[in-house]
């Protein structure tokens, strides 16, 4: 038995010995991406560039901030050349320790300044829009209030959900710490509370949970009710945008920055000049369903179009402060 | 395998419990001192990066988080959590382990491996199918609607986390538990049956010598319990590792979420100091110092037959109905495609490849220091134990990212290789390894080795050829242990990994990030596959010998 094992394990030692030399041809082009987004969602992506460019391309799949926290703790060696975020948030947190080069202004110059870094750092890709999804059957879109600051009358007493884990909703509620202030920001998290509104450990789970009937409406990102009704056409859930520029039709960005580190400086900016060419765009929209940014590319006929959302006038990048969100959301122990 | 020693067993000898040969020094061999040293070192990485973050928040930064109201609160309710559900592991397992092995319970055999299996069923898959069985609106109140059911009971919260990770984490307890009761010389019982007749007489015996089972199964329930993220979250039971998360995730402050990294070695730490003292000087071999081994008698239950059969069917009920079901309607769901299943081919090549390095490495490294411990339990044996435990208290993604401090700043050309993995592997799983190896350490009498020694062998020639051959079944308990919580391994897999190496486990993480419910099916269905190979192997194998 004994000498099986071992007679196994030599096998297997020699097969990954053999597997783990890469085809390096020292003249090829490469880059290597952390992405925070998956690979069901962009490993196509990744491929078409390779197959454009003939630029060999890695990819490290993970979460965003776990990915940013790594990114961070490689320092000087990291063998990352860029950064492909979920969220603007933790782009904010690596452009703060000045991990990021600046991309060149004509290159990013297609997306419109709302959904870019201020010093250039990095760049949005695809937008996301916050909403509300109400199950038909027990809500009429026209019951629901011109503000989501509104959500705090009676009538919507045990019939809301909300995930203050999430990040989306965390980013949210600094845009309306910048827009409302601290105390009105934290009135209505307290109203909203006192309510009895149900908290989820993510968007999914309130989206199913609103199907269910477990609750009403719950505030989450748009795409999530368009990505699980394509596998369950029965399902009960359904977007309402609230516009009209309230913070609660806030739309934030998933984007992506070179890092200094990065010995392929050429390569990288290629593949975020690709991120936003028209065909990878117009991909984005129609399989994620989410927002494209550059200009000239029309959005999944399936969404109201972003400049319908009216979304809210706030600098992103300014979305960084986490910290005083965090700390308020942990003092209501909502976290 | 059989019994590693054949002569028939010799008269019971009394004297082998008390006396000891005094001319055998105990102090350890050097070499051996230095190899577990060498694996204790190793396993500190962690503990070196937490101090270096954390200390970069001063001493008032520290005391800050230290006295902050809602860590305290945190720490608190995760130490009921652990103490509740390592109780009811206990309460669970350690009948069940006696019925299984000793009695004539109804399907002894199925329910060897039924009893075992929920071990394959990584936490977060098993919180998953509990919220959608019985959460508010699940389909436990779907069926129940028409009797008038709105909702049901609460399953968020302490109940929900504390039923789910019991029923996940029990079988830890279960597999030590078994493997100490068939270790047990049956002469031990037969003495008592002669005494007292009555079956509650063998009990009597037997509880007593099950006690270091009970308590390093339960031990590494309690670490699982803390460490755990998956579950609680899903089951929205606000646990200390929450905090810790919540640190990375929102803020990316690493400094904090290093102190709150320390605040649990502590506690978990002095878990393994508590249970090291449960186990004090008692001894646990056979009385026959030749070591023979015969079966035992089977016990038969009586009346109590039927009643232990029903209790095992209700348990397997909840802790494999439940989220097989979910897993298959899932895939029935997908409509289950021939390109859907060779997707999976690839990650799971690569998760058995990379599970089975770790777990040869981890078991390797395990034995110098479950040979310490067992054998030579002093200062430096404590030391070391307690520092391998340390990465089995710490979220993964604590141990990972110390790991990525130290492989991309000190060994470059290790970072991010399969070697890395293997090293993390290795790290987090030590303490399932030195538990599997201990038990069966504490059983092997030392006069056996004595009496090698006599015969003119070095000491660290005795534990070689005589010692390790004799605690064969242990190393396949451990071996079994690591290779299956790696297989699940999430956390650490995503960062260390080599890039593009996926797993089955990293899979099922992002197909159900982006909703895709019938890939992540058909990759938690060959994770739980290919993690029930080895549990058959390591049950299987462990049949009673006639």
């Amino acid at each position: 038995m004994r000498r099986v094992v071992a007679a196994g394990l030599l096998v297997l030692i020699a097969l990954s010995a053999c597997s783990s030399q890469p085809p390096q041809e020292a003249e090829e082009e490469s880059i290597v991406v952390y992405s925070g987004r998956s690979e069901e969602l962009v490993g196509d992506i990744f491929d078409e560039f390779e197959k454009a460019t003939g630029i060999d391309t890695k990819v490290k799949y993970g979460g965003t901030s776990e990915l940013a926290a790594q990114i961070l703790e490689e320092g000087e060696n990291s063998p990352a050349d860029l950064f492909f975020a979920q969220d603007a948030g933790s782009l904010g947190a690596v452009q703060d320790e000045d991990a990021f080069v600046e991309l060149p202004e004509e290159l990013v110059s297609v997306v419109p300044e709302k959904f870019r870094s201020a010093t250039g750092s990095w760049v949005g890709v695809t937008g996301r829009a916050r909403t509300v999804v109400y199950n038909p059957d027990e809500v009429r879109p026209e019951e629901f209030p011109a503000s989501i600051m509104d959500f705090t009358d009676e009538k919507w007493r045990d019939r809301l959900g909300w995930s203050p884990s999430n990040a989306s909703f965390q980013s949210f509620i600094t845009a309306m710490r910048r827009i409302k202030g601290e105390d009105e920001t934290r009135q209505w998290l307290e109203d909203m509370i006192d309510l009895g509104i149900e908290s989820y450990p993510n968007n999914v789970t309130i989206v199913e949970a609103v199907s269910a009937g477990e609750i009403d409406a719950g505030f989450v990102n748009h795409y999530y009710a368009l990505e699980l009704s394509r596998d369950n056409p029965d399902l009960r859930s359904v977007n309402h945008f609230i516009g009209g520029g309230d913070v609660g039709a806030l739309v934030n960005v998933a984007g992506v920055g070179i890092l200094k580190t990065s010995t392929n400086q050429e390569p990288a900016r290629r593949f975020v000049e690709f991120l936003l060419s028209k065909e990878i765009q117009e991909e984005f929209t129609r399989e994620t369903f989410e927002y494209p940014l550059t200009e000239g590319v029309a959005a999944n006929e399936k969404l109201t179009p972003l400049d319908q959302l009216d979304s809210p006038d706030i600098d992103l990048s300014n979305l960084d402060d986490l910290e005083g969100t965090l700390e308020l959301l942990e003092d209501l122990e909502l976290l | 395998m059989g019994p590693t020693v054949t002569p028939a067993p010799g008269p019971s000898d009394s004297r082998g419990m008390k006396t000891r040969a005094p001319s055998i020094k105990r102090r350890p061999p050097r070499l051996l001192s230095a190899m577990g040293a060498l694996v204790g070192a190793g396993m500190l990485i962690p503990v070196a990066y937490l101090i270096i973050r954390g200390s970069q928040a001063g001493v008032s930064g520290v005391a800050e988080v230290v006295t902050d109201a809602r860590t305290m609160r945190l720490l608190g309710r995760t130490v009921l959590l652990a103490v509740a559900v390592t109780t009811a592991s206990v309460v669970i397992a350690a009948p069940l382990a006696w019925l299984t092995v000793r009695t004539d319970l109804p399907w002894r055999g199925f329910w060897t491996v039924a009893a075992a299996l929920p071990l394959v069923i990584p936490s977060y898959v098993a919180g998953f199918a509990f919220v959608a069985f019985f959460g508010p609106r699940g389909q436990v109140q779907r069926w129940l609607a028409p009797l008038g059911v709105e909702r049901l009971p609460e399953i968020y919260g302490f109940w929900g986390a504390w039923l789910v990770l019991t029923l996940f984490t029990y079988p830890y307890v279960l597999l030590t538990v078994r493997a100490a009761i068939r270790g047990i010389d049956p002469a031990l019982e037969e003495a008592a049956a002669t005494l007292d007749g009555r079956r509650i007489a063998q009990l009597r015996v037997l509880v007593p010598h099950l006690k270091p089972a009970i308590a390093s199964g339960g031990l590494l329930v309690a670490l699982y319990t803390f460490h755990d993220f998956g579950a609680v979250s899903l089951l929205r039971f606000d646990a200390f590792t929450n905090a810790i998360f919540v640190q990375y995730r929102s803020s990316l402050n690493r400094t904090n979420a290093a102190i709150l990294s320390l605040i649990l070695i502590a506690v978990t730490t002095s878990v393994v100091v508590a249970e090291g003292m449960t186990r004090g000087k008692a001894k646990y071999h056979r009385l026959s110092a030749t070591g023979g081994r015969r079966a035992a008698v089977t016990v038969r239950l009586g009346i109590w037959r039927w009643p232990a059969f029903g209790a095992c069917v209700v348990l397997g009920i909840f802790s494999l109905v439940i989220p097989f079901a979910a897993i298959g309607y899932w895939l029935y769901r997908a409509a289950i495609s021939s390109d859907l299943i060779s997707i999976a081919a690839l990650p799971a090549w690569r998760s058995i490849e990379a599970s089975a390095l770790g777990t040869a490495f981890c078991v390797l490294a395990a034995k110098p220091v479950a040979m310490l411990v067992a054998r030579y339990p002093g200062p430096l044996a404590k030391v070391i134990e307690a520092g391998a435990f340390v990465g089995h208290a710490l979220p993964g993604v604590t141990v990972a990212l110390s790991l990525v401090f130290f492989g991309a700043r000190y060994v470059p050309i290790l970072y991010q290789t399969r070697w890395m993995l293997v090293f993390a592997y290795t790290v987090l799983f030590m303490p399932l390894a030195i538990g599997g190896l201990r038990a069966s350490l504490l059983q092997v009498s030392p006069q056996v080795e004595e009496a090698a020694q006599m015969l003119g062998s070095s000491r660290m020639g005795v534990l070689r050829r005589v010692t390790l051959p004799m605690i064969r079944p242990g190393i396949t308990a451990a071996g079994s242990l690591v290779f299956l919580s790696a297989m699940k391994e999430l956390p650490a897999t995503l960062m260390v990994a080599p890039i593009g190496y996926s797993t089955l486990a990293t899979r099922v993480w992002s197909a159900t990030n982006e909703v895709l419910y019938g890939p992540a099916a058909i990759y938690a269905a060959g994770l739980v596959m290919m993690a029930s190979v080895p549990l058959g192997i390591l049950l299987l194998r462990d049949r009673p010998i006639h």
